[in-house]
């Protein structure tokens, strides 16, 4: 037994205290990446117009946030998506919900999906544009047009895939309708409709930068595409890589935040799809 | 008395997405009394989980009756709790207690304070009390069938249906289990409808065995096993024998050791 175990241990030389957490480690490899930019734009003699610096992009940074122009565009596109992404999910629901309760709506969501799914969110912006004007119900119109149909497929993928066994045990418990969907379908469906949540997020992300770049200010403030086309505009690199951390730190929060929503709920309940 | 089940001359007919039709049982009649220990046996395919999810009310006969409590069965409902082989029966998201406390209250049986009051009797009753705040998948199969009988019969049903509740179990959990039905049934006096492979579950835990002939479903013969006291003494052999003989003497002549049957279920189950 022990000496099995002693082989089995791995071969490279123990981290020493501090590199045994993964933060750490991640946190190192960061900083080395940065440090590998700032020898290559200083070495390469780059021009700063089109590579800035770390340093000069930190710089930037720390300007925007201070002076709360990067805090007002990230609230603004954070309300853009979260309002645009509720109402998708909201309409990805019923869609789902309708198409488990009647052969009328499964065809109606089949071929709804058949129909929308290939055209992406911002392809959907002029015609928003022409609907709606510039204004923010543009925006959040084409986000929630980009969300609705990850979540209402893998919604209604979800609730197809119950166990027929659980299905049973709720029939048995005389459920039906909104409470057979409310109390069962939904909480059992909830790893599909997680993992289209997920879809939907990175799908309404892009959507909302991709409409905001096209459209400069919509309402009283413009959100994060506004402000990367700004300083594209007026030749602020650094502004334009300030922007572009911004988006990358927002996408790793949500992707953190999911993970929390799964640890809490389908991990626990040991309900994670393995593989 | 009138018996709490009827079932009367069925035929139950599948039919598939092409528009073909498959009689799974035919003819079948039986009834079961209040209180009453009645187990459904027969090969693979003959229609046992048909019959009883004719009784639960998740398929309608084609021909014939199913009477509960004299009223022909058109839903499912909670007056006929079933406990199914399967592992998955259990609300995942829910606790032990909460999968019986949510019973209760959507059954309107009991709310609050008294729902979970209720909730850890029956716990208690099937031996899994110390287990009642782990979520199912962290329980033994064996655990998990305790929780899905606590669940049904904590709903009070006027029968409990029972398909291979046990089938998918070790040899030594189901033994035991097979022990505390008996002992449920003896607190409780419900009725139970229970199906099975395995011959010796038959003989030890039923009053009344029906035996099924395939191709389609029949009623064999119905077979007096209620002076089974235990599994060791004459008795028990008496009535195995016997119901090993009609299993036997089946139309294709093979007689399948109910052990066998039951070890390629597990399989196919998994
Ligand atoms: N949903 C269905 N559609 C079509 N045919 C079915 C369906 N369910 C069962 N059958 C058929 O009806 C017959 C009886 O099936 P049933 O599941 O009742 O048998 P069983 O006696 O419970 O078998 P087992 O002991 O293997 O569980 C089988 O031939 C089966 O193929
Ligand atoms: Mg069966």
């Amino acid at each position: 037994m022990r000496g099995e175990l002693e082989l089995a241990r791995p071969r490279a030389v123990p981290a020493p205290g501090v590199l045994r957490s993964p933060w750490v480690r991640r946190a190192l490899i960061l900083a080395a990446l940065i440090a590998a930019w700032q020898v290559y734009v200083t070495v390469a003699q780059v021009k700063p117009l089109l590579f800035p610096s770390p340093t000069a992009v930190g710089e930037a940074l720390v300007r925007d946030l201070t002076s709360l122009s990067i805090p007002r565009s990230t609230v603004t596109t954070l309300q853009f998506l979260v309002i645009g992404t509720l109402v998708g999910a909201a309409l990805g629901l019923l869609l789902a919900a309708f198409s488990i309760t009647s052969p009328i709506g499964h065809e109606l969501l089949s071929i709804l999906t058949s129909i929308f799914n290939p055209l992406p969110g911002v392809a959907i912006l002029p015609l928003a544009m022409i609907w709606f004007g510039l204004t923010p119900t543009a925006i959040i119109f084409v986000v929630a047009y980009a969300t609705v149909w990850p979540i209402a497929i893998s919604t209604d993928m979800g609730f197809r895939t119950v166990s027929p066994t659980l299905q049973m045990v709720a029939r048995t418990l005389g459920l039906k309708g909104f409470r057979l969907v409310a109390d069962v379908l939904l909480p059992a469906a909830l790893p599909h409709l997680l993992s289209g949540l997920k879809v939907a997020w990175a799908f309404g992300w892009r959507t909302v930068v991709a409409a905001e770049l096209v459209f400069g200010v919509a309402g009283a403030q413009g959100g994060l595409g506004w402000y990367i086309n700004t300083a594209r505009y007026f030749l602020e690199t650094p502004r334009v890589f300030a922007g572009l951390v911004i988006i990358s730190l927002l996408g790793i929060a949500v992707e953190y935040a999911f993970r929390l929503v799964e640890f809490r709920t389908i991990e626990r309940w040991g309900m994670k799809k393995t593989g | 008395m009138t018996p709490v089940v009827i079932v009367d001359n069925v035929q139950i007919t599948y039919v598939d997405a092409g528009g073909r039709r498959f009689v799974a049982v035919d003819g079948v009649s039986f009834d079961v009394r209040e209180g009453e220990k009645f187990v459904i046996i027969g090969p693979s395919g003959c229609g046992k989980t048909t019959l009883l999810r004719a009784i639960a009310g998740f398929v309608a006969p084609s021909r014939g009756t199913v009477l509960v409590g004299n009223v022909p069965v058109r839903e499912p409902g909670p007056d006929r709790a079933v406990v199914f082989q399967d592992f998955d029966q259990l609300f995942p998201w829910r606790t032990v207690l909460d999968n019986v406390v949510y019973a209760l209250a959507v059954t309107g049986r009991a709310r609050g304070r008294a729902a979970v009051e209720r909730a850890r009797d029956f716990l208690r009753l099937v031996g899994i009390e110390a287990a009642a705040d782990k979520y199912p998948h962290q329980l033994s199969g064996g655990m998990k069938q305790r929780a899905a009988i606590a669940r049904a019969l904590a709903i009070e049903p006027k029968i409990l249906l029972m398909d291979e509740p046990f089938g998918a179990l070790d040899a030594i959990t189901r033994t035991q289990l097979q022990h505390e039905l008996n002992r449920i049934w003896r607190e409780t006096g419900v009725t139970i409808i229970l199906v099975t492979h395995s011959i010796q579950e038959a003989a030890y835990l039923g009053h009344r065995v029906l035996v099924m002939s395939t191709n389609p479903g029949r009623v064999q013969a119905i077979v007096r096993t209620d002076h089974v006291e235990d599994m060791d003494g004459e008795a028990f052999a008496e009535a195995t024998r016997r119901l090993r003989h009609l299993l036997g003497g089946e139309a294709e002549g093979q007689p399948v050791p109910a052990a066998e049957i039951t070890r390629k279920e597990v399989g196919e189950a998994q």
